[in-house]
């Protein structure tokens, strides 16, 4: 079968990518599109570091194909930054340290901004069971919490 | 590799034509969690997926008749952020958004948790103690099956192969009327059943049970829909008596195989105290007490 064309926005802009049926969008975003701030951890939905918005919601781009793209809007971690200012979820992680190999950064970075937007004041609790399926093997979530926290309570207006 | 073709049809008429023209195998998508790991794994290789995601009313929830009716393709997340599903069916709500990860939660679906046909669904337990109906659309029309008829083994449904699920009514709720719906893992999150218990009862207002659904997962090929149970509950209160009649039944009822996750003797064990915990909380909520989650 010839390729599919799918036509979405991605992270504000309009795109344009052809794909085989059974690429998954983490395979187009990689391998088609060239954002490689998602990753692959487990391609089966379990680690979430391929997470990406789609049409504001939270999804693993391992368990959606390609085409399913089709009149959506897409937000990868490209496009969390505000031009070469970082989002205040990505300068906490930085200032807490929240990371140590980074590969799990990309898809807490996006759960996260997921999270707040739908509740800019969540508990640590709701936090951590919101982000229950990002793993992390480095930095045993404690750091990723704090760094959570403060940058809800930054975009509260709350604290510096 | 065999090419893969791919319909996302805007009508009923439409999917099911294509899915009855399919030479091969047709796989119908609606959030893909578990047929996107199942295709990469080589378990099914479809020539044909039809995501039926665009179809009208195949997303979303309305009030209907004084139940409720939801789409079948509905993510969880958009089920559990409904008021009405909360308040009228919240073990049906607990167990949906015990599925997997929040990521999951974003395209999971009441008829991709009961046709992929897992004995340890979550969500299923708590359709069946519900009494959900599944509204089945094929060549030949719709008709409306009982959930509890739809697995009928292990990954194997009723549905012939031009058939999908539209929809789910949920019935009216009788006064005094409320569900839960609990699952034993070793863990508190991204797991999948040891045992699963799903009960729903309509109490008199003294509190004594007149009518319920009970369920139980995990314990067997497919969920189990347990009259015993249910029989145990009727024209009683959750007394000490009636609680330990309860557990035996759900013990009785439960026929369970040894595997990784547990012994055929503790998943047996763990019916019984899961039935009294989901019965206690379920007559708990249905006298207007301890609304919380389950979980």
């Amino acid at each position: 079968m010839a390729k599919q064309h799918v036509t979405a926005t991605i992270n504000g802009e309009a795109a344009e990518f052809l794909c085989e049926t059974q690429q998954t969008m983490l395979d187009v975003l990689r391998d088609v599109v060239g954002l490689t701030g998602a990753k692959e951890g487990c391609a089966s939905g379990d680690c979430g570091a391929c997470s990406i918005l789609v049409d504001g919601r939270l999804v693993c781009s391992c368990l959606m194909l390609g085409v399913e793209a089709e009149g959506t809007s897409i937000t990868t971690i490209e496009g969390i930054a505000e031009g070469d200012h970082l989002h205040p979820i990505q300068q906490k992680f930085l200032e807490h340290a929240a990371l140590q190999c980074g590969f799990c950064t990309p898809g807490l970075i996006v759960a996260t901004k997921a999270l707040l937007d739908e509740n800019p004041n969540p508990t640590e609790t709701e936090a951590r069971y919101w982000l229950a399926g990002n793993l992390c093997r480095c930095t045993g979530y404690d750091k990723v919490i704090r760094a959570v926290m403060d940058a809800a309570a930054v975009m509260r207006g709350e604290a510096a | 590799m065999t090419s893969l073709s791919y319909a996302a049809p805007t009508s009923v008429d439409a999917a099911v034509k294509l899915l009855a023209g399919a030479s091969g195998l047709a796989k119908v998508l609606s959030g893909g969690t578990d047929l996107l790991i199942q295709m990469r794994a080589g378990r099914y290789k479809p020539e044909l997926i039809v995501d039926t995601k665009k179809i009208p009313g195949i997303i979303g929830i309305r009030e209907e008749n004084g139940g409720f009716v939801v789409g079948a393709g509905t993510p969880g997340a958009v089920v559990e952020a409904h008021a009405g599903m909360t308040k009228a069916w919240p073990g049906v709500v607990e167990a949906l958004d015990l599925i997997g990860s929040t990521q999951v939660q974003g395209r999971c679906s009441l008829a991709g948790n009961l046709c992929n046909a897992s004995p340890a669904a979550d969500s299923v337990p708590a359709m069946y103690a519900a009494g959900a109906i599944a509204v089945v659309v094929g060549s030949n029309g719709t008709r409306e099956v009982p959930v509890e008829q739809i697995p009928t083994g292990p990954g194997r449904t009723s549905l012939a192969k031009d058939e999908f699920i539209l929809e789910f009514k949920f019935p009216p709720r009788p006064a005094h009327s409320s569900d839960a719906y609990l699952r034993f893992i070793p863990r508190t999150e991204m797991d999948i059943a040891v045992v699963g218990c799903g009960i729903s009862v309509t109490l008199d207002a003294s509190g004594v049970c007149t009518a319920a659904r009970c369920s139980l997962g995990a314990v067997a090929p497919t969920v189990l829909l347990v009259k015993e149970m249910a029989d145990v509950l009727v024209g009683h209160t959750l007394d000490a008596d009636t609680l330990a009649k309860l557990d035996a039944a759900a013990q009785a009822a439960a026929k369970p195989i040894s595997d990784k996750r547990g012994t055929a003797e503790y998943r047996k064990k763990i019916s019984g105290v899961l039935a009294r915990r989901v019965a206690a909380i379920a007559f708990d909520r249905a006298m207007g007490k301890a609304a919380g989650k389950a979980h």
